[in-house]
């Protein structure tokens, strides 16, 4: 059984439908990239997944949990589904090593020593150690959105939800947060949201090209790249690389 | 001596009593569920609406007309609690909602009640915003006080209308000592106000030096 399985999810805002029908799963430790124009839905998917924004219609389902039952307790949940944001979302009052420990202590109800450890470690994992005692308006954007891993590392999560990661960077910082990013492929699933074509070519397990809504075409990077079979993801990839250039 | 001991027990406890409200309702507004959200807009217009004197008689002489009896000091710090709730829930309001709202999404995503945001997210930096205003507001109760003379508080102010009574000829001077009290009072307590708000300022979002 998958660990993770989306069926059928429709979503709309007012009158517009944005998810039209979406269904994929995830096995432990995959890693999925979702590309596409921007407006098809795909932060929404996102958000979709861990109930941020609960689907209007579709099945979410969790290591045999139905996180779109209403009775299932979503915040438990929540846990083992990290989300990283494209604008970092960092808590402004609080310390990088405040910012990922404050959810094991408030939410796993860790011991604060204990918590404080743990929460070192992994900002210790994405190269922040120095950085620990900086608060967010101190961090350059790389550093921040490390922080933001960092964050949803601390939870033990099963899968880590990527929202457009490195948009809000520069290029010189994108380097930084894609390394970190490699260096989990394979210890935690992951499913990013992304236009770094380089990056979902090298690490991705199976890239889906979504637009309008629903899956255009899914399949292993080498097959999607070199041979789409839907002329929707020629032109989308046609375009992107004379946009980014061949890697 | 007990004027000033009066005004200043109006002052804090009505202070205290309306800031907690306060708080409560500014969150209930902005992340409760209708009709909660509704009814408290409605308290704020009503009482926003309402002149500190007209709510003062309301609270003594309208309570007692339905049997609830209650001391003219306590009717005059529910007055200015009311009063001053719907004020500074204005206060609150405004700093919560300057607080980026991916913060609280933030806090949902890695599990957090909505409670818990509020409580470890959101209230921290909120108190924080709120200081400036708040200390505007802590003047204003303080000078209202005197108001509570219309259903017989004797504060400050009253009992320098009881020495001006007796010496007529020094009514100025009197006069002028109790605006000097008060002067005291709010210029230390915003002195120290301002010493908490750059204690507890967020390192790096801090608008000084910027000239």
């Amino acid at each position: 059984m998958p660990m993770l399985e989306v069926k059928n999810i429709h979503k709309s805002f007012g009158t517009i439908e944005v998810l039209k029908g979406i269904t994929f799963s995830m096995e432990k430790e995959e890693t999925k990239v979702i590309i596409g124009t921007s407006g098809t839905g795909k932060s929404t998917l996102l958000r979709c997944i861990n109930q941020l924004d609960p689907p209007d219609k579709g099945e979410v389902w969790l290591d045999g949990e139905e996180l779109t039952n209403p009775s299932t307790d979503i915040n438990k949940i929540r846990q083992k589904i990290g989300f990283v944001f494209q604008d970092f979302n960092l808590f402004n009052h609080l310390t990088a090593l405040r910012n990922v420990s404050i959810g094991l202590e408030k939410v796993k109800h860790m011991e604060k020593e204990q918590a404080r450890e743990r929460a070192m470690n992994e900002l210790k994992r994405v190269g922040l150690e120095k950085q620990i005692n900086q608060y967010p308006a101190q961090l350059s954007g790389g550093q921040k959105q490390r922080v933001g891993i960092a964050r949803a590392l601390a939870m033990d999560p099963d899968i880590i939800l990527f929202d457009e990661p490195t948009s809000a960077l520069d290029p010189e910082l994108i380097g930084d947060v894609l390394d970190v990013m490699k260096s989990l492929a394979g210890n935690v699933a992951m499913l990013i949201v992304t236009h770094e074509m380089g990056f979902a070519r090298n690490v991705a397990n199976e890239i889906i090209f979504m637009e309008g809504g629903v899956i255009v075409e899914k399949g292993p990077p080498k097959q999607m790249f070199q041979n789409p079979t839907k002329q929707r993801t020629k032109e989308f990839l046609g375009r992107i690389s004379t946009l980014y250039g061949e890697e | 001596m007990s004027g000033l001991a009066i005004t200043i027990q109006l002052t804090l406890l009505s202070l205290f009593l309306a800031s907690v409200l306060a708080i409560v309702m500014a969150f209930g507004r902005t992340y409760g569920r209708q009709p909660l959200p509704f009814f408290i807009l409605i308290y704020e217009k009503i009482f926003r609406g309402i002149p500190l004197l007209v709510i003062f008689i309301l609270v003594y002489f309208g309570l007692a007309q339905i049997g609830i009896l209650i001391d003219a000091f306590t009717a005059a710090i529910i007055g200015l609690a009311l009063h001053s709730t719907a004020y500074q829930i204005q206060i609150y309001r405004s700093a919560i909602n300057s607080i980026p709202e991916g913060q609280v999404i933030a806090a949902r995503s890695i599990g957090m009640s909505k409670l818990k945001a509020i409580r470890y997210i959101l209230l921290p930096q909120m108190l924080r915003l709120s200081i400036p205003g708040w200390s505007n507001e802590f003047t204003i109760i303080l000078k209202d006080t005197s108001i509570a003379i219309a259903i017989g508080v004797v504060e400050l102010m009253r009992q320098g209308r009881y020495i001006i009574v007796r010496e007529p000829q020094s009514a100025l001077s009197i006069l002028l000592v109790i605006a000097l009290i008060y002067f005291i009072f709010v210029f230390s307590i915003n002195r120290g106000l301002s010493f908490l708000e750059k204690k507890y300022h967020i390192s790096g979002l801090e608008i000084t030096n910027v000239r």
